[in-house]
């Protein structure tokens, strides 16, 4: 889960990062407010879960409390990446020397945190990886022993060569690491890491990601999703237990298991269409989780075609074939469906549909060819086929 | 011959008395898995379905049953502290089904394990099966057959849509070893690669990736420089965006690392068999065991 550069901040300040002082605004009038508490030039900051605001607009320099007014005014509401901007950061503008990067992840690799520092700071640390690689140093951390000292400290001389700057940027890195531990982040990174002319060091931006898996356990951390930032239908999705990711074609997928799922998408282009979404209905068969999935495809007006595909283990087929017979009662399909159910109970199942009127399948191949005639109007293309050598 | 689990694993079954727990305990049994344990902290004295005992620690399931295996199906509040208790008690093989496991609890878990000696698999995975001998986790026996095919993966159902082809052609599995769908994991690709490359049962390996990190690709590295028997791989996620986690925790495209393409290539160069579809592994499993 993405959260905020307000929230990033408030949570760091709380660890000790040197950050200057600013709060959100949702409306104009509370962005003046802010910048005339502050006293000083401001900058105001949208808010969206996207890069790139600085390059869209959504950044900007104001020396008055009326400019961060007038500046907040054109902001929020402004749609960066698809996103509508609801909320700005209102904070003190840095007296900015140097910029560099630091930046914490879970690294799959050496199975450890790594922290990724760089003198290059203030531009996307993925474009400094790309083109000027030797600028970026790699520390992976002891998970059981935590970031030491020395660490830190080999860490912070590696961007100033000044040690008043070097020590002051080893604590904000321990801080920034007790920060990613201790709220089960998955990312945690600060660019830029300024030195002000003053020499002080202090954090200009902040991002961390949060580890889903954490959020059921803190919901502390949990209160900060900001679901207006996600798509409705996400939402809905997450509210059902269902995990579910929306795309652009038009072959509605429901399947159970995320890697069965991601294998019908494929096969799904492998025919000649598009997947209209990412649809995992998990591993337990509830017939409530069926409704909701046909509930939130069908709410996708690109959906031209639904396909069910499901292996029963632990789901039984049958659970999921009275899904269907409930969910298309309550609200009959305009579209066509394709079902294919394998594995427990199928014989059950598949009488079940039969008596409600359904074919059902138990063939991957068949029906994800027949949900992409359904879609396109046509034939399914074979364009890919061959390539399996 | 098989990898990991066979007919001298001596299973114990943390979280026994759950809900999930004990509906997978009653099929594991069913399929002729030796359960000789429960734990359930509190429930300590009762007897699972009338035979199998329940103990409150692992320390003393283990004195008293000589288990040597375990499989976790508790919640993943509780799951981190469930695979430590296991290896702390000297389970030789952990195997963690509990999907939701937060990733700062598996940073610990992992080397914790690791220093007491045991093999961890999973989080968040399917665990094993060898067909005819012992069934520790939660892929359906009836579609598995013994035979010569290695199986791992990253994914549950998948691998069922696979193994369900392999046995419908006749292609019996040796093992079939889910690792799980988590970014910080026990057992990786390349660990079961080992193994079924030391195991004379197995004479094929299919293997099933998907997007995120670069497992397949270090996998398709160790493949070419340290294997002899041919593996068949098939890449999960040639339609997902990045930046999305495609339901598991591992499935996420970081940037532009971590994709279909690059691991499909990886896997060609390897000179492995490449499955475009499920289905396509029955056709160049069955070129390559000949």
């Amino acid at each position: 889960m993405n959260i905020h550069e307000y929230q990033a901040k408030d949570v760091l300040r709380r660890y000790g990062v040197p950050i200057p002082p600013g709060d959100v605004a949702t409306t104009p009038d509370e962005a003046e407010a802010i910048a005339r508490r502050i006293g000083k030039p401001v900058m105001v900051k949208a808010q969206v879960h996207a890069g790139g605001r600085g390059k869209a607009g959504g950044v900007k320099y104001c020396p008055t409390p009326d400019a961060a007014r007038e500046k907040a005014q054109a902001i929020l509401g402004m749609d960066i990446k698809g996103l509508a901007v609801e909320k700005v950061l209102v904070t003190e503008a840095a007296d900015i020397g140097t910029e560099a990067y630091v930046g914490i992840i879970v690294d799959r690799a050496t199975k450890k945190p790594v922290f990724m520092v760089s003198a290059a700071g203030g531009i996307d640390i993925e474009e400094v990886a790309a083109t000027t690689p030797e600028k970026i140093k790699y520390h992976p951390v002891d998970p059981v022993f935590g970031l030491q000292p020395f660490e830190a400290q080999q860490l912070g001389f590696f961007l100033y060569t000044d040690a008043k700057q070097a020590r002051a940027a080893a604590k904000i890195m321990q801080a920034l690491y007790r920060a990613f531990i201790e709220n089960g982040c998955s990312l945690a990174e600060i660019n830029p890491l300024v030195v002000t002319p003053a020499g002080d060091v202090i954090a200009v931006d902040a991002k961390m990601v949060i580890d889903d898996n954490e959020l059921e356990r803190r919901s502390d951390l949990e209160a900060l999703r900001d679901e207006r930032s996600e798509a409705p239908s996400e939402v809905a999705a997450r509210k059902a237990n269902l995990t579910f990711i929306k795309l652009d074609g038009n072959v509605g997928c429901i399947v159970n298991g995320a890697g069965l799922a991601m294998a019908t998408m494929d096969l799904v282009k492998y025919y000649g269409g598009e997947p209209a979404n990412f649809l995992d209905i998990g591993g337990s068969s509830n017939p409530q989780k069926v409704v909701n999935a046909l509930k939130i495809i069908t709410a996708d007006e690109n959906v031209k075609a639904i396909l069910f595909n499901i292996f029963g283990g632990i789901t039984r087929t049958d659970d999921v074939a009275n899904g269907i017979v409930t969910a298309t009662k309550q609200n009959p399909l305009k579209v066509p469906i394709v079902i294919r159910l394998t594995g427990t109970n199928d014989a059950i199942a598949v009488k079940i549909l039969e008596e409600n009127g359904f074919a059902a399948m138990t063939d991957m191949d068949t029906a994800v060819q027949r949900a992409v005639e359904l879609a396109t109007g046509q034939a399914a293309g074979t364009a890919a086929a061959g390539a399996g050598r | 011959m098989s990898v990991f689990v066979d007919r001298n694993t001596r299973l114990l079954v943390q979280g026994i008395t759950g809900r999930d727990g004990s509906f997978h305990a009653r099929q594991m049994i069913e399929y002729g898995t030796n359960v000789v344990a429960g734990v359930t902290p509190g429930k300590g004295g009762q007897r699972f379905e009338d035979k199998v005992p329940v103990f409150n620690t692992v320390e003393e399931a283990v004195r008293e049953t000589g288990a040597n295996t375990s499989v976790i199906y508790v919640p993943p509040p509780f799951a981190a502290d469930a695979m430590m208790e296991a290896a702390a008690a000297g389970v030789k093989l952990v195997v963690c089904i509990t999907e939701g496991v937060p990733v700062v609890d598996m940073l610990r878990v992992r080397p914790y394990v690791i220093a007491q000696g045991a093999r961890l698999v999973g989080p968040n995975c399917p665990g094993l099966i060898t067909p005819g001998e012992a069934k520790v986790g939660i892929i359906p026996g009836n579609i598995c057959t013994p035979g010569n095919v290695g199986v791992v993966s990253r994914s549950g159902t998948l691998t069922y849509e696979v193994v369900y082809h392999l046995t419908r052609a006749g292609l019996g599995q040796s093992t079939c070893v889910g690792i799980g769908g988590d970014p910080i994991n026990g057992t990786g690709f390349i660990d079961a690669l080992e193994a079924f490359e030391a195991d004379p049962a197995t004479k094929v390996v299919a293997m099933m990736g998907e997007i995120g990190g670069t497992d397949e690709q270090d996998a398709a590295t160790f493949i070419k420089e340290r294997m002899t028997k041919p593996v068949v791989g098939f890449i999960a996620g040639q339609t997902a965006p990045p930046g999305r986690r495609m339901g598991h925790a591992g499935a996420i495209i970081s940037g532009s690392s971590g994709t279909a393409a690059e691991k499909i290539e990886a896997f060609g160069a390897a000179g492995m068999g490449v499955a475009r579809r499920p289905i396509d592994f029955v056709d160049l499993v069955r070129e390559r065991i000949a």
